[in-house]
């Protein structure tokens, strides 16, 4: 098992335009990308857990294999700038993220088995 | 004129955010097609388009600018600013064309200056409104009200490539954009170029945050792209930094809600089948970037409004049971200043509390149980008018300061304010009332020439 922080190499938040915020988790090897890809941990409910979000404030999850990357992108309770924003470039808002915790990788999915 | 590879170069991420002139000037041996410059940006939030005042310092700007312009001019390179002055809107064009002419006058040199305006007055936008043209940008906006947009101060909308591939046709030496669509200034070079939208625009969308696509990434430093007939490449002009097909990749992902969907003023790109690959030590080069025209034209109109007045303190807190017991302490604390203040209604103001150190940044979706020896507090007033927002954050502040609780020991004071005077009056404290897509049937956005 290990935790986001030890496997992204990046792990940021920032606004997309001032009523959202995204999130990109970003590896730089394959194999750990793909295992955490494969994991399914990174799903609505993940997030949702962690954010405190209802499902339809969760606006994106795209899985980008080119960039190695994960976006994940939510809606602001506060517009950026507005009255009780707390982060108005959204910058900081990523810690959360690093907790999250990942299996190591199992031989199990059928993808692999088809490749034989 | 057809020429085979059309070559853009982009001094940094942010005019007058600075940039290594050695860079710059190592972009310049080549036969550079167009300098194209990012200017704008909402990241600051409401307040710059609502105050009409800049992300960058006048300073800053013009040492940028005065790179740019004594070493294009001369050699007749077209240069465009994007989102000009941060915003975009009138105050910020002007501000910055004023800037441009001193350079130019300073320096002996002239050019033809075509300003691209992106300013919306109130009525057209009620009446496109009216006509149900307008349509929120994402699910947590609300439908745009009539009385919303009455409050707005300025309107602005973000121009695609069409009125600066105009400009260029007309000659221009220098192209002074409104608000426009980040990567929109750089498409419109490989455009006028006649090269391949799709490419055009993908390659702006790197280029317009500078060097961030390299590594190590940074807004501060220039970068070179390069357009040809079935791909286009990227390279650092700055021996520290590397493009590699990941760094560029995932540059992709940067301040977007979607890694390989990008919505523009009438087009999308898919870049999902997307391929990147280093052509030669640092040059990545990049293939099969799809643009896709929409059927309907919508741009993104941006509006800010005045909301309210801010008063705010700054202290520290560093003894131990009042640390323990701070949220309750600050309930406890607004509780007497509704009580001292009887005569006004709470709805007119509103006392917020920011405790660094505990959840001051992730507010209710902090997970992490406090630990520490100290804490920094902020507090706010919000109300009406900053003289009502001044008294009481100075009755908060005296209240918060003398506040005797429970097992007490510290009777003296309560804060440890870092400067004197304690209250900062912050003035307005603005907010985006329009954030909303407006579909369009011919473009709105007037060229001057000057």
């Amino acid at each position: 098992m290990a935790t986001l922080f030890e496997l992204a190499k990046v792990l940021r938040s920032k606004n997309s335009g001032p009523f959202e915020v995204t999130l990109d988790l970003l590896f730089d090897s394959d194999e750990i990308y793909q295992r955490v890809k494969s994991s399914g941990k990174i799903n609505k409910e993940t997030i949702c857990d962690l954010y405190n979000l209802k499902e339809d404030q969760v606006h994106h999850i795209v899985f980008f294999d080119q960039a190695l990357g994960i976006k994940i992108t939510i809606a602001r309770d506060i517009s950026s700038g507005s009255v009780g924003d707390r982060d108005v470039y959204g910058a900081q808002q990523h810690a959360p993220l690093m907790k999250i915790t990942i299996d190591e990788a199992e031989m199990n999915s059928a993808e692999d088995c088809s490749c034989r | 004129m057809m020429s085979n590879e059309i070559k853009i170069l982009s001094p940094c991420g942010m005019l007058g955010y600075g940039f290594p002139a050695a860079s710059f000037l190592n972009g310049l041996k080549e036969e550079i097609h167009g300098i194209v410059v990012d200017a704008g940006s909402t990241d600051a939030g409401p307040h710059k388009l609502g105050a009409g005042v800049s992300i960058v310092s006048e300073r800053a700007l013009k040492k940028d600018l005065e790179l740019i312009l004594t070493n294009g001019i001369p050699r007749k390179i077209p240069i465009i600013i994007g989102s000009a002055g941060g915003a975009g809107a009138r105050p910020h064009v002007e501000s910055t064309l004023s800037i441009i002419k001193k350079i130019l006058s300073e320096n002996e040199l002239s050019a033809k200056i075509a300003v691209i305006w992106a300013d919306f007055s109130q009525e057209e936008i009620i009446e496109a409104n009216r006509a149900n043209k307008i349509k929120p940008l994402s699910l947590n906006i609300p439908d745009l009200e009539e009385s919303s947009i009455k409050d707005t101060i300025r309107i602005v909308a973000q121009m695609g490539h069409e009125p600066i591939l105009e400009a260029l046709e007309n000659g221009s030496d220098i192209i002074i954009c409104g608000r426009s669509y980040d990567p929109s200034p750089f498409a419109a070079i490989g455009i006028y170029h006649k090269k391949d939208p799709g490419l055009a625009y993908h390659l702006g969308k790197i280029l317009e945050c500078g060097a961030l696509c390299a590594e190590p990434g940074t807004t501060k430093d220039s970068i070179l792209g390069v357009i040809k007939d079935a791909s286009f490449t990227v390279q650092s002009l700055n021996p520290i930094r590397k493009c590699t097909p990941i760094s560029v990749a995932a540059h992709t992902f940067y301040e977007k809600e979607h890694p390989y969907l990008l919505h523009g003023p009438g087009f999308s790109l898919d870049l999902s089948a997307c391929t990147f690959h280093d052509a030669e030590n640092g040059v990545v080069e990049v293939s099969n970037s799809r643009f896709i025209p929409a059927e309907t034209t919508f741009i993104k109109l941006e509006g800010a409004r005045k909301a309210a007045f801010r008063t705010f303190v700054i202290a520290g807190v560093r003894d131990p049971i009042l640390i323990e017991n701070i949220l309750e302490i600050e309930e406890r604390v607004k509780g007497q200043v509704y009580e001292y203040y009887q005569e006004i209604d709470t709805e007119e103001y509103q006392i917020n509390f920011f405790n660094y150190g505990i959840n001051a940044v992730l507010g209710t979706k902090e997970k992490e149980a406090f630990y520490g020896h100290e804490i920094g507090v902020l507090f706010e007033v919000i109300a009406k008018t900053q003289e009502l927002a001044n008294s009481i954050c100075a009755t908060v502040r005296s209240t918060f300061l003398h506040f005797g609780y429970e097992k007490r020991k510290s009777t003296a004071g309560n804060l440890a304010f870092p400067f004197a005077p304690s209250d900062v009056e912050f003035g307005v404290v603005y907010e985006f009332s329009i954030y909303h897509l407006m579909e369009i049937d011919q473009s709105p956005f007037q060229i001057e020439y000057v």
